[in-house]
């Protein structure tokens, strides 16, 4: 199962944030978010979470559906598990409210809530075995003791313990106590499963593995997901929708393309892969495009989307290095000299699949560009201080305000 | 064996940063030569302390109290001794023989058993809401806190006892404080009773009992609790199905912490008990004192030791096994 390529359909890259796709095909999709008619199943409504007069959690708005496997991703101590908890139910917000399946959980404490975690350290009972711990939940609902061994036995089976079922948490290993968690919190069979950093105790190998076994139980239980990451390929490779946080505000919601493609910010496009940035000012801004002149870049830099600024404001945009290519040559379609600058090879990374180079523009800019390594290594055309073009397309750049 | 440098004695930070390796090669030298790894001499300490202040007083007793009375310093025969070109050796059992003579003796040390079990108990009803109200407070008052239970040590044991006889007295601080309550019209027998003297056990000993609840209550995790709670236990269920089963290493080290003193204890019940407060330190100590019957008195001794050793070993070899199934 962990071979298996992720079965999610993955939504298209949708255009500019906000606006529906143009082509929908509605047999895969699964976008609640574009629906108007859907109703939320939690709706976080302008929470603040203050810590004396720290505030970790700013103002957060947010609506997550049935069925999302949805991540909170962001950098340590932006309060993603602040978030999380006051979802659980362990903090209450200082203001705003949340509502889950409709509810208003104000005062409802984490016993009598509809939701289960799993928590960043497991937080398994040391002196219960595997089996106690899974049946822990169910006990307390004074489930039938048939019942509880056949649900017990049942998750032990889709985690793969169940040779592991008398064994103590501490006879186990990292990826087994994770498990461990994992069943414990999905016994009751939640609506909601909140995840802190699940797999931030594992090993990379692990980790990859672990992260399309979650996907597939996921939507094997049909449970919505909150999932809790530091590790941005990790919510990219996982998530229906991501919330990137900065300093205990959403700095953006959207799907992992949407996110990836058009961020809204500064901080998401860098937070999230590499980017390019270059600065510079707004010459025309056009319902259907945008030119900036940047002396950073070296070049005008046409963009095929609306800047929504008035010309002569400040500006940057992003690129991301695999969109922008390196020849040797001028290329042909270079038009007026837009989207195309020059540049000497400084660093090359050789990675194997990719090679990464650092190239240092006139202005002393250094800019990134990723080339997949089509030939073999000894052929390669390029090299240190070469004199090369890099050029892009118009829809590669996006225009951000700082 | 570990290679001696892994369990090697660690220098004193004092010294300066080069200085500790030779010094330390030096010191590893010797006392390798002398047969001695780092870790053999650690363990020395606890042994040689041991053997100086219980094995060898133990043996000295269990001469006692194989000996006759005999009136002279010391007060019993000798072991052995040499009599016309002879060692004669003499043991007797007569100090033996007096336990089961007199069921004086089994009264007493059951009595004590029931009184200690009892004050273990008062003890650990008492200790442990305390030890877990200091455990769960926030951390910068835990200290000042566990300082007040450790307080009263600064004030000697003997004037603390006393301080409950003027207490506890027919006209003493409780009766004149419930006579003027109007709570009783008359006033009520404590002192010279066994009430008084569970209450001064209970009182002496509740440091033993809280202190290592402490430990145990102030280093779990408090994350266990949220997942209790998250997983549907109420606040009372998570405490009997997770606290309580995690502290018990605590429970057990404060019982035994209380129980095994308590039932030797002699000054307590003295000084508090009446008359007819049966308790085994008060017979050792008459029969050593009054009745200068040292060899009974050994014999007592060393009964009582058997009484209390048996079911702690018991109990060790159990909670061993247990561990050693957990690790397996
Ligand atoms: N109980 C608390 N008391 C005071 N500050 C807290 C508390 N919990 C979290 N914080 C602070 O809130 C911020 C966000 O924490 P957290 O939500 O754990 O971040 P993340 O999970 O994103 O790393 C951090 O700066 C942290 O120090
Ligand atoms: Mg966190």
């Amino acid at each position: 199962m962990s071979d298996a390529p992720d079965p999610r359909p993955r939504p298209a890259a949708t255009g500019p944030i906000g606006k529906s796709p143009a082509v929908k095909s509605p047999a895969v999709k699964f976008e609640p978010w574009h629906d108007p008619a859907a109703k939320p199943y939690i709706r976080i409504e302008k929470v603040t979470k203050r810590f004396g007069d720290f505030t970790a959690v700013d103002n957060v708005s947010l609506s997550i559906y049935r069925g999302e496997f949805f991540s909170l991703l962001g950098g340590s101590g932006s309060g993603k598990t602040t978030l999380l908890r006051m979802l659980a139910g362990f903090e209450q917000p200082t203001e705003g409210r949340i509502f889950i399946d409709g509810v208003d959980m104000a005062g409802i404490p984490p016993y009598d809530r509809p939701v289960n975690m799993m928590f960043q350290s497991y937080a398994l009972f040391p002196h219960m075995t595997v089996e106690n711990n899974v049946a822990f939940g169910l006990r307390q609902d004074g489930v039938p003791k048939d019942e509880i061994r056949t649900r017990v036995a049942e998750m032990l089976e889709l985690v793969k313990l169940t040779p592991f079922a008398k064994r103590k948490p501490h006879q186990l290993s990292g990826g087994q106590r994770q498990r461990v968690a994992l069943a414990r919190s999905l016994v009751k069979k939640p609506k909601l499963l909140l995840l802190d950093e699940p797999l931030g105790a594992l090993d990379k190998r692990l980790r990859e593995q672990t992260q399309f076994e979650l996907v597939n139980i996921q939507e094997k239980l049909g449970v919505t997901f909150v999932v809790v990451t530091h590790d941005q390929e990790e919510a990219m490779t996982m998530s229906t929708r991501i919330a990137v946080m900065d300093h205990g505000a959403i700095a953006q919601v959207g799907t992992p393309t949407e996110i990836y493609e058009y961020p809204n910010s500064r901080f998401t496009a860098e937070f999230i892969g590499s980017v390019n940035m270059f600065e510079g000012n707004i010459v025309e801004s056009e319902p259907d495009h945008s030119l900036i002149r940047s002396a950073e870049a070296g070049c005008d830099l046409y963009v095929t989307h609306a800047a929504h600024l008035a010309a002569g404001s400040h500006c940057w945009v992003a690129i991301r290095p695999e969109k922008v290519s390196i020849t040797k040559e001028k290329p042909a379609e270079a038009d007026g000299g837009r989207n195309v600058t020059r540049g000497v090879v400084r660093e090359i990374a050789y990675l194997g699949d990719i090679s990464i180079y650092q190239i240092d523009l006139a202005s002393g800019k250094r800019v990134r560009a990723t080339a997949p390594n089509v030939t073999r290594r000894t052929e390669l055309p390029i090299t240190w201080d070469d004199e090369v073009w890099l050029s892009w397309r118009p829809f590669a750049g996006v225009v951000l305000t700082d | 064996m570990p290679p001696p440098t892994a369990a090697a004695p660690q220098p004193s930070p004092a010294l300066p940063p080069v200085a500790p390796r030779t010094v330390k090669d030096r010191v590893l030298r010797v006392t390798r030569r002398l047969g001695l790894t780092g870790r053999g001499g650690v363990i020395l300490g606890p042994y040689a302390w041991l053997v100086l202040f219980f094995f060898i007083p133990f043996l000295i007793v269990l001469k006692i109290s194989v000996a006759e009375p005999a009136v002279g310093i010391p007060p019993f025969t000798k072991l052995i001794e040499w009599v016309d070109g002879g060692l004669d050796v003499h043991i007797r059992f007569s100090g033996f023989q007096a336990l089961f003579d007199d069921d004086l003796y089994l009264l007493a040390y059951l009595n004590s058993l029931k009184i200690a079990f009892v004050s273990t108990l008062c003890c650990l009803f008492i200790g442990y809401p305390m030890a877990y109200a200091i455990a769960t407070a926030p951390e910068k008052r835990r200290g000042p806190l566990l300082m007040l239970i450790i307080l009263p040590f600064w004030t000697s044991f003997l004037i603390r006892v006393y301080a409950w006889m003027s207490i506890l007295k027919d006209e003493g601080l409780l009766n004149n404080l419930l006579l003027s309550l109007g709570i009783i019209h008359e006033p009520l027998k404590i002192l010279y009773t066994d009430l008084a003297v569970y209450i001064g056990i209970t009182y002496s000993y509740l440091p033993f009992m809280i202190l290592p609840l402490y430990a145990t209550l102030e280093k779990m995790d408090h994350t266990l609790l949220e997942a209790a709670a998250d997983l549907g236990a109420r606040p009372w269920k998570s405490f009997l199905t997770i606290t309580l089963p995690l502290s018990l290493p605590g429970i057990v080290a404060g019982s035994l912490l209380v129980f095994i003193p308590a039932v030797g204890e002699f000054v307590i019940p003295s000084l508090l008990g009446g008359s007819d407060t049966l308790m085994i330190g008060r017979e050792l100590w008459n029969l050593f004192f009054n009745s200068r019957d040292w060899p009974s008195a050994s014999a007592v001794a060393i009964a009582l030791l058997a009484f209390l050793v048996g079911p702690i070993m018991i109990f060790q070899h159990f909670q061993g096994r247990d561990q050693d199934k957990g690790a397996a």
